[in-house]
């Protein structure tokens, strides 16, 4: 399981240099990142090293801020890789929130974030294709 | 119960009587003496002697915002200015401001019929009050400051602005009481909160008397979780007096009106009608006790009803229901009315936002409003990581709000604190060029 952190801005400017600032300040890295926004509003999600102080500095700035689960597989990285996966979550009728990706250096393999409506379910799924869970301190510190 | 509720439990006939016999006084004695008076009065073709009786106050003109502006300053007096021991004036945000002069008589009726307001509230000389309302030509501040005194409470004349000393002071003098508006006392215990102070546990609040803009049952909730206090709101203008008018008892149903010196009148906005009882206008008042500057007939521009049979408190005086609605606040989109008490009252009804609130205008090229936008705050609460819940919460208030105002306005949420907090009346509506 690896905890991501969720951030409310308003789509104004300024806001996201507001929270890479802050948390650059802090000495906290940031390992992945995915925006999702409307005209109105964005959700800015971060994996970072130390997602507890991350929180924590987030929530004094003033800003609204959240932790999340998520979970993060290891798919090689090539053509299909991610398909795989999608396909073992839709048998097992398990509803994808949201995912994203980043390249591990060396660019060996892939790593998927995915956040899903069943965690656990997925958590066997991906045991039983063999699919390998990576967990949170792992990544924090890649 | 001790003689500051004598007079709001009077028998009703009596009461009948010395109200007409006021109402009397005050038509003669402005006429005569207020040169403004005289020519209004003269202009509609009237006479004193026509008001025989109460009810023939109809056929005296109104007088409205615009008439007192054109009396700046002192057009109004009844009194040579010498003996007008004091001045204060609404702030003047649209043209000039409204001028009120108090002889000293009118000074005693006025902090009289505040300590009444107050001790029906609940506020005894045992109390400590916190008066956090601007001192200055705004009525609110001196205005519940003599009326605490007279009724011999502990007042601390605070003013407004300066949130943390306030905070500390309130801790350390165990303020019992607290006098502001309602977004400030919201605006307090967040500030307290922030302080590392739990409102509730580490002060000793039991009371709250808010004015000064309008406090929504949800407001008011809010504001009592918050403090954990009861909360009461009361009502005045400086047109009239300042506060005073009227206040609610602790049973929170509506406001007590001091009828033995104010004359009320419910009327239809658009025609200038009289209303029967119970219906909701535009409330109409005459203040039936002032020397220096008497107003007849004033339409105080604010939307409410007179609550009809008597309240449980067993004080006899009739009750005036919260404001719902300003006659100039009334913004209308595509031929919809809306006050924007309304879109409060559906904002408090979600946990998820905050009653924070703004609304947005925007305008054709001829000048209608075409476009409202409700911007709220989000809560701790109503934060969620799911993309599809936030989206489905606009919608949802969206809707209600159509439900209830058959407008569908955009709504947008805000990170918190991202909306102007004000001491004062709060800016709850912007023109969309101006952001």
């Amino acid at each position: 399981m690896v905890n991501q952190i969720s951030v409310f801005l308003e789509n104004k400017c300024g806001r996201l240099v507001n929270v890479c600032q802050t948390l650059g300040r802090e000495n906290i890295n940031i390992r992945a990142l995915s925006i999702a926004d409307t005209s109105d509003f964005g959700i800015l999600r971060l994996i970072v090293d130390q997602p507890e102080r991350a929180l924590s500095v987030l929530k004094e700035e003033g800003f609204m801020a959240m932790e999340t689960e998520v979970i993060a597989v290891e798919i090689p990285d090539s053509p299909g890789g991610l398909a795989d996966v999608l396909h073992y979550l839709e048998e097992a009728e398990i509803n994808i929130e949201y995912l994203y990706s980043f390249v591990e250096k060396p660019a060996k393999d892939a790593l998927i974030l995915m956040r899903l409506d069943d965690i656990e379910k997925a958590k066997k799924v991906m045991e039983e294709k063999g699919i390998p869970l990576i967990g949170g301190e792992r990544i924090y510190s890649l | 119960m001790n003689d500051w509720h004598n007079m709001d439990c009077v028998d009703r006939e009596e009461l009948a009587e010395l109200r007409e016999q006021k109402l009397l006084n005050t038509v003669k004695w402005a006429y005569q003496n207020s040169p403004f008076y005289r020519e209004k009065f003269q202009n509609n073709s009237v006479t004193p002697e026509e008001v025989k009786e109460l009810k023939n106050i109809t056929r005296l003109p109104f007088t409205t915002k615009s008439d007192l502006r054109e009396s700046y300053p002192f057009k109004l007096a009844a009194v040579p200015m010498e003996q007008i021991v004091r001045i204060h004036a609404s702030s003047g945000t649209t043209g000039k401001p409204i001028v009120a002069g108090y002889t000293k008589n009118d000074l005693v009726e006025w902090s009289r019929l505040v300590a009444r307001t107050c001790a029906l509230a609940g506020v005894t000389s045992r109390d400590t009050a916190q008066v956090s309302f601007g001192y200055g030509l705004f009525t609110g501040g001196f205005g519940l400051h003599y009326g605490l005194e007279y009724l011999e409470a502990t007042v601390v004349p605070f003013s407004s602005g300066n949130t943390e000393r306030q905070l500390s002071l309130m801790k350390d003098f165990q303020t019992t009481v607290l006098v502001s508006t309602p977004s400030f006392a919201l605006y307090m215990a967040e500030a307290a909160r922030e302080m590392g102070l739990d409102p509730k546990k580490d002060y000793s609040l039991r009371l709250g008397l808010f004015g000064g803009e309008p406090c929504s049952e949800n407001m008011r909730r809010e504001i009592e979780n918050q403090w954990g206090i009861t909360a009461t709101v009361n009502y005045g203008l400086t047109e009239v007096v300042g506060p005073g008018v009227s206040g609610e008892c602790t049973c929170q149903e509506g406001m007590h009106l001091h009828e033995d010196s104010f004359i009320e009148e419910i009327i239809d906005p658009a025609t200038g009608e009289s209303l029967p009882e119970g219906e909701s206008g535009e409330l109409v008042l005459t203040p039936i006790f002032k020397e220096g500057f008497p107003v007849i007939r004033y339409r105080t521009g604010d939307i409410t009803r007179i609550i009809p049979g008597n309240c449980r408190c067993g004080h006899t005086t009739r009750r005036m229901d919260y404001i719902t609605g300003r006659t100039d606040d009334m913004i209308i989109v595509k031929g919809v009315n809306l006050f924007p008490s309304q879109v409060e009252e559906v904002l408090s009804g979600f946990k998820e936002v905050s009653p924070h609130y703004r609304l947005v205008l925007h305008r054709s090229d001829k000048g209608f409003v075409k476009d409202v936008e409700v911007q709220v705050e989000l809560t701790p609460e109503g934060f969620t990581d799911s993309f599809q819940e936030l989206e489905k919460l606009e919608q949802n208030i969206k809707n209600r709000i159509r439900s209830t105002i058959s407008l569908a306005p955009r709504v947008k949420l805000m990170e918190p604190k991202s909306l102007e907090r004000t001491t004062g009346k709060s800016r709850r509506i912007v023109e969309g060029e101006d952001l």
